[in-house]
């Protein structure tokens, strides 16, 4: 049984945009999935359809093998979904939101009190749990909304972009926070435009672009697709121009900083080596950008350059 | 569907809505209260005076059930249709829309909030009645049911015209050009057989005119018409209303892509 099974789904609104155009995707149980793609791709549609918000054109969706054309009930109370836009009733108090939604999935008064307690205080509100939703500050109110989509405790847990304009501390305190539950047992789906938090969290991901999925795989199999690195390397001392290294392409940033684009089938010894010969010092050394957000970028360009690579 | 969970959601949308009420209780509770004093001292003790007796009551006797009732529908129609548009605006609606609750129970529950309300009205609205004439209840039970069943149709209506509502004129436009002149032309100031023929006949059509003259039966024991035809009326629209508010939930008119 996967944690989250779609088959050809598909959606077309009623302005004739075909958000999605037969979209395949399959979540292990206990799987961290990212489901990346640009603005308009799709996500927070097939998001939708997955937590019944929209309403499919075609296709199944099966979450724990409920079926949601039969089995809405069932597989509703499976879901717990953190939106992307902030949709607190932001005049009422922020543990009674907490105990609300448990409410309404089932839980009597008693469990839902202690629920919202342990989750309010897991995600640090406990202290403002008597205040409105609306004196919260931005990030607080995303910490909020992951409270309320797992007071029920379920099953799978979408986060659509919950990281989005909150400041890095909260991020990696919601990242932690994230890979415990997950750790736990929980299934989670992010969507995120942060690439680096979808290489640092999921094990799998999926990028979707103009309603396809054009890339479907787990997550160091899909880092495995890069053939090219670029280092960015801070010099001991300035250089005049780049180094001549055999098997490196070299440029110079500035006169401190040196980059160094390296194939696959090199290693960074081999680059050492050359430097050391050359009496070239290296103080430090990173990555020019994120590797997923550059494998992005060129299943992006590349589909749009030479069609659809479906998978 | 599961039973137990339907009636804790349920349960806790009834107390939301109940703390929402409260929590404003001089918007939501006090006005119609204000604005029901106002005609008491205006139509009944000003003007009525003048009037005399209409159908054996003196006129203050006559108009105070229908001015309970006309508190109560207005306020239960309100209630829900400002409490779901709002949910819907403030996109907190998908609370409700993502868990297991049925749509059976997002209704009953906004339901069950608005006839709270508007019991809160009437029963404020009953004991403004009292300070100006005296009110005897010649037969409870059929007091008590129209006023429930008379609260929930207009609950009911109110949730649809949520549904509908795309902005906050939405919710204004029904109450404003179709619920207040229903409820004037619905038998609360007068008589219908003070009406030619025609405009009795006409006056038939009016659902409210059913409810304000049933409750109005409840208390003085005086009637335009059978209460039997108000029951199969009230009924009526309490099951086609409720039917209509399903099948929307259902297609997710308003409220799904």
């Amino acid at each position: 049984m996967k944690a989250l099974s779609i088959n050809a789904l598909t959606k077309t609104y009623a302005n004739g945009n075909r958000a999605l155009k037969g979209i395949d995707l399959a979540v292990d149980v206990g799987d961290f999935c990212a489901l990346l793609g640009p603005n308009g791709a799709g996500k927070t549609t097939a998001i939708g359809i997955i937590t019944s918000l929209v309403n499919k054109s075609g296709g199944s969706v099966e979450i724990f093998g409920h079926d949601i054309d039969t089995e809405l009930e069932a597989a509703k109370a499976c879901i717990g979904l953190v939106p992307q836009e902030i949709n607190l009733n932001l005049w009422e108090k922020v543990g009674n939101i907490v105990e609300t939604q448990a409410g309404f999935y089932g839980l009597n008064r008693r469990l839902a009190r202690s629920r919202s307690e342990k989750y309010l205080r897991a995600l640090r509100l406990w202290d403002r749990r008597n205040d409105n939703a609306r004196s919260l500050s931005g990030g607080m109110k995303r910490r909020l909304m992951i409270a309320r989509a797992l007071v029920h405790e379920p099953r799978l847990l979408i986060l659509d972009e919950p990281t989005a304009g909150v400041d890095i501390e909260i991020r990696r305190s919601m990242w932690e926070f994230l890979r415990e539950i997950n750790a736990a047992g929980t299934t989670i789906i992010l969507t995120t435009h942060y690439l680096e938090e979808a290489e640092s969290l999921c094990r799998h991901v999926a990028i979707i672009d103009e309603g396809r999925i054009i890339e479907d795989a787990p997550m160091s199999a899909v880092l495995r697709k890069l053939q090219r690195e670029v280092f960015v390397l801070t010099l001991a001392r300035p250089l005049s121009e780049p180094p001549g290294l055999d098997g490196f392409d070299t440029s110079l940033r500035n006169a401190e900083e040196l980059e160094v684009g390296i194939e696959r089938d090199h290693d960074l010894n081999e680059l050492f080596a050359q430097l050391n010969a050359r009496g070239i010092g290296v103080i430090s050394l990173r990555n020019k950008s994120n590797r997923l957000e550059e494998l992005f970028m060129r299943l992006v360009e590349n589909k749009q350059g030479n069609g659809v690579a479906e998978t | 569907m599961n039973l137990s969970l339907n009636l804790v959601a349920i349960r806790t949308l009834v107390r939301k809505e109940v703390v929402r009420v409260m929590r404003i209780w001089v918007q939501t509770i006090v006005p119609p209260a204000i604005t029901m004093t106002l005609y008491f001292i205006i139509f009944g003790n000003l003007i009525g005076r003048r009037i005399g007796s209409m159908d054996g009551f003196d006129y203050m006797q006559y108009i105070a059930p229908g001015l309970i009732m006309m508190s109560i529908i207005t306020t239960s129609y309100g209630n829900v249709v400002s409490s779901f548009f709002g949910a819907k605006f403030g996109r907190h609606v998908e609370e409700m829309l993502v868990s297991p609750m049925s749509n059976s129970a997002i209704i009953i529950g906004h339901v069950a909030g608005g006839v709270l309300r508007g019991l809160a009205v009437g029963a404020l609205v009953t004991v403004v009645a009292l300070l100006f004439t005296d009110l005897r209840i010649e037969h409870p039970l059929i007091t008590v049911t129209m006023v429930l069943l008379s609260s929930a149709v207009f609950a009911l209506a109110g949730f649809i015209n949520a549904v509908f509502a795309k902005k906050f004129d939405d919710i204004s436009i029904v109450p404003t050009f179709v619920l207040t002149p229903l409820t004037y032309l619905g038998g609360v100031f007068y008589s219908i057989s003070l009406l030619p023929e025609f405009w009795q006949t006409v006056s038939k059509a009016n659902p409210i005119l059913y409810m304000v003259n049933a409750f109005r039966y409840g208390i003085l024991g005086t009637s335009d018409i059978s209460v039997g035809h108000a029951y199969a009326i009230v009924l009526l629209f309490v099951v086609v209303l409720f039917s209509t508010c399903l099948y929307l939930m259902h297609r997710g008119v308003g409220i799904r892509e």
